[in-house]
Formats: C-alpha cells, structure tokens, sequence
C-alpha cells in the first residue's frame, strides 16, 4: 500500500480537527442563543428553536446541492471517488432534513399548537423531500455495488436539485401562504444582535454537518480498504 | 432525421407487443375503473348529501387524480418488462444510435398507453362521480407527457435493481406530488391557466433532465 493512499484512509486527516472547530462552534453559538440573543416579543421562549431549525434547513440544501454537485462531477469525469462523496453528502443531507422536520415540528406546536401544519410550505416540502432521498437509499442498495450503482444513483440525486424549486412552486400553488418570512427584500427582519447570532448558528452547523461528512467519508474509505486489504490477503 | 424514425420504430414495436400480446393495458384499464369504485364505496357515509350541494365535485377530483397516477403507476413497472424478459436492453444500448432514443421511443409508447388509459378513466369517472371540464382534460394530458417522461427513466432505474416492483412506487411518488398538485388545480381552481402552465413547466424541466440523463442509467 502506497503512503498517499494510507493518507486517504486517515492519518494525518483534518477530521478531528474538524470536529473541535465544530464543537467549539456549536458551543459559541448555544451560549449565543441562550445568554446573547434578546427574546422575542412575539413568541417569547420558542422563537429561540429559530436559531437551529432554519441553518439546519440550509444545511440540508446544501448538503443536497453538494451531492448533486458531486453527481454530475462523477457524470461528467467518471471518477469512481465523486461516487462515495455524493452518496455522503446526500446522506448527511437526509439526517439533516429529518432534524429539519423535528425542529420545525417542535416549533409549529409551540408556536400554533399543532404538531405538524400542512400550511408550512418549508416543512411540507421537506417531508416531499425527505421521502424522496429516502427512496434514494432503498434505490442505492437494492443494485449491484459498480459503476452501473453509481451512475443511476448520480441520475437520482441529480432529479433532487431540480426537485427542490418544482416541489417548492407546487407547494406555493396548493397553499396560501402564511409562512413569517423573517427574510424579505428589505433584508432580515431581527435586531443586530439577533442577527448576529443566527449567523454564528448557520457557521456552526455549516461546521458541523462538514465534519460529519468528512468523518463518514474517512469511515467508508477505510471500510473499503479494509475489505480490499481483507480479499488481498484471503487469496 | 434517423434519430425520430429510430423512435418511431421504438414505440412501434412496444404498441405492436401490446396488440400482439394484451397483457399491460387491459389491466390498467380494468385496474382504473375498479379503483373508482373502491373510492365510491371509501367516501364516507352522507357524501350523497355533500353531492346534494354541489361540492363533491371538489372533493372527487383528487379521487380522479390518485387512481390515475396509482394507475401509471401499474403500467410503469411492467414498462421495461419485455425488454428485460427477452435480455433485449443490451442490444438496444449497443444499437448504432443515440441512446436518449431508446428512452424517447418508449417515452412515446408509454404516453400513448396512458391516452388510451384516459380514453376510458374519464368518462368512467364522469359516469360515477361528476362531470369533467375541458381544463381537467388539457391537465391530464399535460401531466401524462410528465408521468410518461419521469416514469420511463425510473422505471428503468428500477429494472436495473434486485426489488423492481417494489421500488418504483417509491421512487416514483414523490416526483409525482407536484403533477398532483398541478392536476387537481388545473380541475377545482376557478383560474386553472397557471396550473396547467405549471404542469407544462414540470413538463420541460423533467423531460430535459431525463433525456440528458438516460445514458448514464443504462450505460455503464
């Protein structure tokens, strides 16, 4: 085994260093959230789940837009690695999707006393999604491990990317909407130091979902060595 | 110009198959119209009263658009089955044309088997439930091109998996959530243009996606 693939396989990764900044950040941002941040006039305690429930939600998306990116790399080069980095990032994706429709479950009861609104677009169009990538994952391990998986799976997670705005457009059309949009043309509807805060939030899980992807990444591709290492040996 | 007369030949020999054999259409038409009275006698009691006042037509439109799509459904998964049967993919792939062929063609027959699905679904369902506008006819049509179009290229996704059957509906589903939306607007909404102009963009963004894509899901 040559010295750059030992390196691909862990040693001297920037994973734990990842994962400190990650913490690190993540602290900042629940101290940020709890002492910094002013409460909200309007919703008071609850308004606080804000704060993770949207940068996580950005987090999917970006999580989903890598893994498409990576899709088409993997299209365009045939390079088997771009294959793993997609199926990661769309699998990173999905957990933080699900913690999407948590969080925003936890805050539609808070906030209107019920624990799911087929009136939240942005929630609504999660569960379209979620359902979706789910399916990804079924899709993904009932083919062959090769190039034929990897191409159909880069096919997939690409219809993802072009989902998300039809899905958002036909959510629009079915429901009126009655969303707060804390973001309008105007810019951010918060205080300074609401605003703040909502960016070291966003930085910190941005931070987090990395680490997890770099972490799941390094623990596939040792797997893979392994089982190679395992076959050289076996015969 | 050989590229649309391979198509053709493509959806010839699928609606050929099926005059010749009979064994998917049937079935969806048969399937459509005692799914219809499955919902007839799912309606909860006192809808007779809801169709005193006029409403029901709301409510049974969506009843129109599940057994259609559920429908599609059935004739997508047996979509690839000739070819996979007869091991013919492989040579189709290695025929000396464009590959997004092979999917436009079956594309083609497909769309055609869900007109002929329609034919009969409609007026079925104008007999039992409540009468169906032109905007529902212009919408059903819209959304065919889009089932026919992403069901063609999953369906083929399918084929190349251990649990083909199984795993169709579930990837098939969440990309058809929009087409419902689209379709049940176009029939209930009192202005069903932007409805239909949606569907029409669902349409063109998916049928571009699949064409530029089946390549790579047949190919290795």
């Amino acid at each position: 085994m040559s010295t750059s693939s030992l390196n691909r396989s862990g040693f001297g990764s920037p994973v734990p260093l990842l994962a400190v900044l990650a913490s690190g950040l993540v602290g900042i941002a629940l101290a940020l959230v709890f002492f910094v941040a002013p409460e909200d006039a309007d919703q008071g305690l609850s308004q606080k789940i804000f704060y993770f429930h949207v940068p996580i939600a950005l987090t999917a998306y970006a999580c989903f837009g890598w893994g498409a990116f990576k899709a088409l790399l993997l299209l365009w080069r045939k390079e088997e690695r771009y294959d793993l980095e997609s199926y990661v990032a769309v699998h990173q994706g999905t957990i933080f999707g699900a913690l999407t429709l948590a969080t925003g479950s936890i805050w539609a009861k808070a906030s209107w006393g019920h624990w799911w609104l087929w009136s939240e677009n942005q929630l609504v169009l999660f569960l379209v999604l979620f359902l979706f990538y789910s399916a990804y994952f079924m899709l993904r391990f009932s083919i062959e491990e090769g190039p034929r998986r990897a191409n159909i799976s880069a096919v997939y997670a690409l219809f993802g990317i072009a989902l998300v705005p039809v899905s958002f457009l036909a959510i629009r059309l079915a429901e009126n909407v009655i969303h707060p949009t804390v973001f309008t043309r105007e810019g951010p509807q918060m205080t300074g130091t609401m605003f703040f805060t909502f960016c070291v939030a966003w930085v910190a899980i941005s931070a987090l979902a990395y680490a997890l992807y770099r972490l799941e990444l390094l623990g596939k591709r040792l797997d893979s060595n392994l089982r190679e290492l395992r076959e050289a040996l076996s015969s | 110009m050989t590229f649309l007369a391979d198509v053709a030949t493509l959806a010839r020999k699928d609606l050929r198959l099926e005059l010749r054999a009979r064994d998917t259409l049937p079935a969806m038409l048969l399937f459509v119209v005692s799914t219809l009275v499955v919902f007839r006698f799912a309606l909860p009691e006192g809808a007779d009263d809801v169709a005193a006042q006029g409403a029901d037509d709301v409510a049974a439109q969506g009843l129109l658009w599940v057994a259609l799509v559920f429908t599609a459904l059935l004739g997508l998964a047996r979509a690839w089955a000739p070819e996979r049967e007869g091991g013919a993919l492989e040579g189709l792939v290695l025929a000396p044309t464009d590959r997004s062929a092979i999917w436009l063609g079956k594309s083609a027959a497909v769309f055609i088997f869900l007109c002929a699905l329609d034919a009969v679904a409609l007026p079925a369902f104008a007999l039992f439930f409540a009468p169906v506008n032109l905007s529902t006819v212009a919408g059903v049509l819209l959304a065919n091109l889009g089932i026919c179009a992403i069901g063609t290229l999953l369906a083929a996704m399918a084929a190349a998996s251990r649990t083909r059957e199984l795993i169709l509906p579930l990837l098939f589903l969440p990309l058809a959530i929009p087409l419902v939306v689209g379709g049940v607007g176009a029939s209930v909404s009192a202005e069903p243009a932007r409805f239909l102009a949606f569907l029409g963009l669902y349409d063109g963004v998916f049928a571009i996606l699949c064409w530029a894509s089946f390549e790579y899901v047949v190919s290795e």
